[in-house]
């Protein structure tokens, strides 16, 4: 009798779950259909007749609006990757130097995750880059506001501030799950290595690190999803990411839904990835940790 | 279980509520009229068009047309919410309904206008603009050739986009385009030095210099990219609203015309009223006739109208006049008599 009550409550809500669905897909093609924006993709392969400052592939504006869209993506990709890398290494010294024993530099660490905690990254972006790139006014080192050379690599303004910007927000964020993360290692772990014998730096990396990695990997991973989100700020500086190109798009088609529906599969394909990496890497360490 | 009972209850009435939602097809006009307020799209960031004064009201060309659609519908200029919105919101603010209309220096064009592209249909232009490149005069720059391989600073979203692609492409000349996405940062990129040059509508460029530091030292550029006729718009499908924008825009520059002012308004309907043989004023001002209500608005709308914000000529010498804060000679914008474009269709 129990059971039955079960199965028929778990099936009733079934019902109720997908009818709920299916009426607002209704409500929605309806609506669209009424309003005169039924769905309709095929402005895809028009051309998108704007241009674009930074393309990593061939682009010109008689391109199609899907080839501005993937450059767009791989804008995005650029920064986002650029950005994990260097967030990751920032937030990895920072964390070092809270958990560990230097007070200064502890004391220097917890100032700088404190300020850049208690901001807005937007605020943090447009003084990057109208206060820290644009005011530059001297070309020393090829640094100029117009952006920087590098080996035959030209990097925009736009660009590095965006850059700058993500890496030390995200790396605030990165430098508390690290210091969560090597707290949560017994003491008893550094009391052990240190009558080892073993220095500092080799413990921590080789002891300590390994223990507070499980604990680490989850908070980084919404810390990277997280920096993956923030980079659609990146119209507020100018950068010509995936949603700065959307929203030109929208504003020269008309199909908002059509490309917020694009924005989304983008956003959650590029999570998605970053997601099943970092449970990938997640898995290797645990399964070197069971054979170690 | 009796909990459960109330969710589905609870449930049931949420998909009732979305099952019948915007069922309803009849014009916004009576929507409007029964909420008993306009909501009305602006940009409120353009000095001279729409913007934000520091007691918090809006002012500006764009704001007196809409306080002119609200009088002639509500019959109250007062009667308004606006809501600032950047270009990129506008038209999805008007297809949800978000908004009743837009009155945001908005270019008229086919793919905006039609029920394959953005859906919309517009008023008649309210300002004749065109889009220019402002450059710093030290630059040395002089026309659109001294900007080849250069930054330009550009506001996304805009057929500012498309117009300077198309210049420089059909010049074969080759540039960099810096996207921002509110004029603001344009001009802040500008003034930065991160471009050349920055784009927009030539009216927008002088309100944006008329902020400057040294507005003398910038020049806007000759060269004038496309035509930019900035009209009002509402949803396409609202026959109704459409009919009644056009026509108070209509009215405003007819009463230039025949010079009815805000001043004179009321002696000019008092001698309307005592002569008969004075058909077309009494037309207009809506004595005989019965023209107001064939558009859904009370017989002497256009009476509401110039009382409140006075006629188009008015409306431009308040805003963009020579004693104003940006003033733009009104050139284009004269009335056709008087070599400009504008012309009101008769009101018979």
């Amino acid at each position: 009798m129990k059971i039955n009550q079960k199965i028929f409550l778990q099936f009733g809500i079934c019902v109720i779950f997908f009818g709920l669905i299916g009426i607002l897909i209704n409500n929605l093609t309806i609506n669209l259909t009424r309003t005169g924006l039924g769905f309709n993709f095929s402005w895809l392969f028009k051309p998108a007749s704007f241009a674009l400052a930074e393309h990593p592939l061939p682009y010109t504006s008689s391109d199609s609006y899907a080839w501005a869209l993937f450059i767009g993506w791989l804008n995005s990709l650029k920064v986002i990757a650029s950005s994990l890398i260097l967030a990751t290494f920032l937030g990895t010294l920072i964390g070092f130097t809270r958990a560990g024993k230097n007070s200064l530099l502890g004391l220097i660490s917890a100032g700088y995750i404190t300020i850049i905690r208690q901001t807005p990254l937007l605020l943090q972006l447009m003084f990057w880059y109208f206060v820290g790139f644009l005011g530059l006014k001297d070309n020393i080192f090829n640094i100029s506001n117009q952006g920087i050379e590098f080996s035959g690599l030209i990097f925009s303004s736009e660009f590095l501030a965006l850059l700058l910007g993500l890496s030390i927000f995200t790396s605030a964020y990165i430098a508390e799950v690290i210091r969560g993360g090597i707290l949560s290692v017994p003491r008893g772990q550094w009391e052990a290595f240190r009558s080892l014998g073993l220095s500092e730096r080799k413990g921590l990396i080789s002891i300590i690190l390994p223990q507070a990695l499980p604990a680490i990997i989850p908070g980084l991973t919404s810390q990277y999803l997280n920096l993956a989100k923030n980079s659609t700020l990146a119209i507020a500086v100018g950068y010509s990411d995936i949603y700065a190109i959307n929203d030109t798009i929208i504003n020269q088609t008309g199909r908002a839904i059509e490309c917020f529906i694009i924005l989304l599969v983008s956003f959650l394909l590029l999570n998605l990835l970053i997601t099943n990496t970092m449970e990938f890497i997640n898995r290797l360490i645990l399964k070197s940790r069971k054979y170690s | 279980m009796r909990r459960l009972v109330s969710g589905i209850v609870g449930l049931a009435a949420l998909l009732a509520g979305c099952a019948t939602t915007n069922q309803d097809n009849s014009s916004r006009l009576n929507l409007i009229k029964n909420r008993n307020e306009l909501i009305c799209g602006v940009s409120g960031k353009i000095p001279g068009f729409s913007f934000m004064k520091s007691d918090g009201s809006y002012q500006g060309l764009d704001v007196d047309i809409c306080k002119a659609f609200a009088a002639a519908i509500i019959g109250d200029s007062e009667k308004i919410q606006y809501r600032p919105l950047t270009a990129a919101e506008r038209f999805t603010a008007i297809k949800t309904g978000e908004i009743d209309l837009l009155s945001r220096n908005t270019t008229f064009t086919l793919s905006r206008d039609s029920s394959g592209g953005n859906g919309l249909t517009f008023a008649p232009v309210v300002f004749h603009d065109g889009q220019g490149l402002m450059v710093k005069k030290e630059s040395k720059i002089s026309s659109l050739k001294d900007l080849s391989n250069k930054s330009i600073c550009v506001g996304s979203g805009t057929t500012t986009e498309q117009n300077i692609n198309d210049a420089f492409e059909s010049a074969s000349l080759p540039y960099t385009p810096i996207k921002y996405q509110d004029l603001n940062q344009v001009v802040a990129g500008y003034l930065q030095g991160r471009c050349s040059a920055m784009t927009s509508d030539r009216s927008q460029l002088a309100a944006a210099r008329s902020g400057f530091k040294n507005p003398k030292g910038h020049i806007i550029l000759e060269d004038v990219l496309s035509k930019e006729p900035l009209a009002p718009a509402s949803d396409g499908q609202d026959q109704k609203l459409a009919d009644a924008m056009r026509w108070v825009v209509f009215s405003l520059i007819s009463a230039e015309e025949q010079g009815i002012t805000k001043s004179n308004i009321d002696e000019k309907v008092r001698i309307a009223k005592n002569n008969p043989q004075l058909k077309p004023l009494r037309r207009f001002l809506g004595i005989d006739g019965g023209l107001g209500e064939k558009i859904g608005l009370s017989n002497d709308f256009v009476v509401k109208v110039i009382s409140s914000t006075g006629n188009y000529g008015e409306i431009y010498e308040r805003h963009l006049g020579q004693n104003s804060e940006v003033p733009i000679p009104r050139g284009q914008n004269e009335l056709y008599n008087n070599g400009g474009v504008h012309i009101s269709p008769p009101f018979n």
